[in-house]
């Protein structure tokens, strides 16, 4: 088995707000009858969470389920143990019209931690992110400056985003660049 | 600035999260057609002044296609609908007449 390493091997950078190259993680798209009785249990049987309502995302000791489109979730495992997960979900739904693709490899995982965080991100994304439009449980994808994203809130001061990994790195640079020491509003 | 309300996961952005896709409801002549009709499907496209019946895709959200009916000249969205229907529905028509009384209709 090869090494697999993430696409800044953990990288961060220290400005306003910190931005840190989050690692492996096992990320499976799973497309489908989202009200299946066989797909809600492989969900379940998978990370242990219900199929999440129209743009959330929810979380659980076992990982995490994200709703992508009316026909498409996200799951969000151990990189580990993804490959094994996506072969069983594949088996628990043998004979219904599904897709299940271990995608771990194919994307890049940054965090954005900092009071600052939402202006980082409102530098990028058309999106309206003040607090009572975008909390805990949202997820949104979008797109930062011109690059495909996905992004969601793990605390009050903690996003996670979630990009292709050939764009991994113009990202982290992309989200340093935003974050850079004084270039955030003075209010924060 | 265009802003549109995507039907498949309802969200409301501005144009640089969707795609164009040219005018809706056309009809695909093919092979066997007359060939005026292929040729007016393949190069010949409405381009009103006004109320416009356009495909539109999420790119950069949730990926889907749909459709939308706004106002070439100032913008104005009528409303957004399922891409899968071959004519715009009565709730999006009856929208449109409410602010364009002499529109002349969905042809
Ligand atoms: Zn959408």
């Amino acid at each position: 088995m090869s090494n697999a390493v993430s696409i800044l091997n953990g990288a961060s950078s220290n400005g306003a707000v910190k931005i840190t190259e989050a690692g492996l993680r096992g990320m499976i798209t799973l497309r489908g009858d989202l009200s299946s009785a066989q797909l809600i249990t492989a969900v379940s049987a998978a990370v242990g969470l219900g199929i999440p309502a129209q743009r959330k995302v929810n979380h659980g000791p076992m990982g995490g389920v994200a709703w992508m489109s009316p026909d498409e979730l996200l799951l969000l495992v151990d990189y580990d143990k993804a490959a094994a997960i996506t072969a069983d979900i594949s088996g628990a739904l043998t004979g219904e019209h599904h897709m299940a693709v271990n995608v771990s490899d194919a994307r890049a995982v940054f965090a954005i931690k900092g009071v600052g965080g939402r202006e980082v991100l409102a530098k990028g994304a058309p999106v309206d992110l003040s607090p009572e439009a975008f909390g805990i449980g949202d997820i949104r994808r979008t797109r930062i400056g011109q690059l495909a994203a996905a992004f969601w809130m793990t605390d009050d001061e903690t996003f996670e985003l979630v990009c292709f990994r050939s764009v991994g790195a113009f990202m982290f640079d992309w989200l340093t660049n935003a974050a850079r020491e004084g270039s955030l509003p003075e209010y924060l | 600035m265009l802003m549109l309300k995507c039907p498949n996961c309802g969200v409301t952005a501005e144009e640089t999260e969707f795609v164009p896709g040219g005018e809706a409801h056309l009809t695909r002549y093919t092979s066997g057609s007359d060939s005026q009709a292929f040729s007016d499907y393949l190069f010949a496209r409405k381009n009103p002044r006004g109320v416009h019946f356009e495909r539109w895709r999420h790119a950069f959200g949730c990926g889907k296609w749909f459709h939308a009916a706004r106002c070439t000249a100032t913008l104005e969205v009528f409303g957004t609908y399922t891409a899968q229907t071959s004519a715009p529905p009565d709730d999006i028509l009856k929208a449109i007449k409410a602010k364009r009384p002499e529109w002349e209709g969905f042809k």
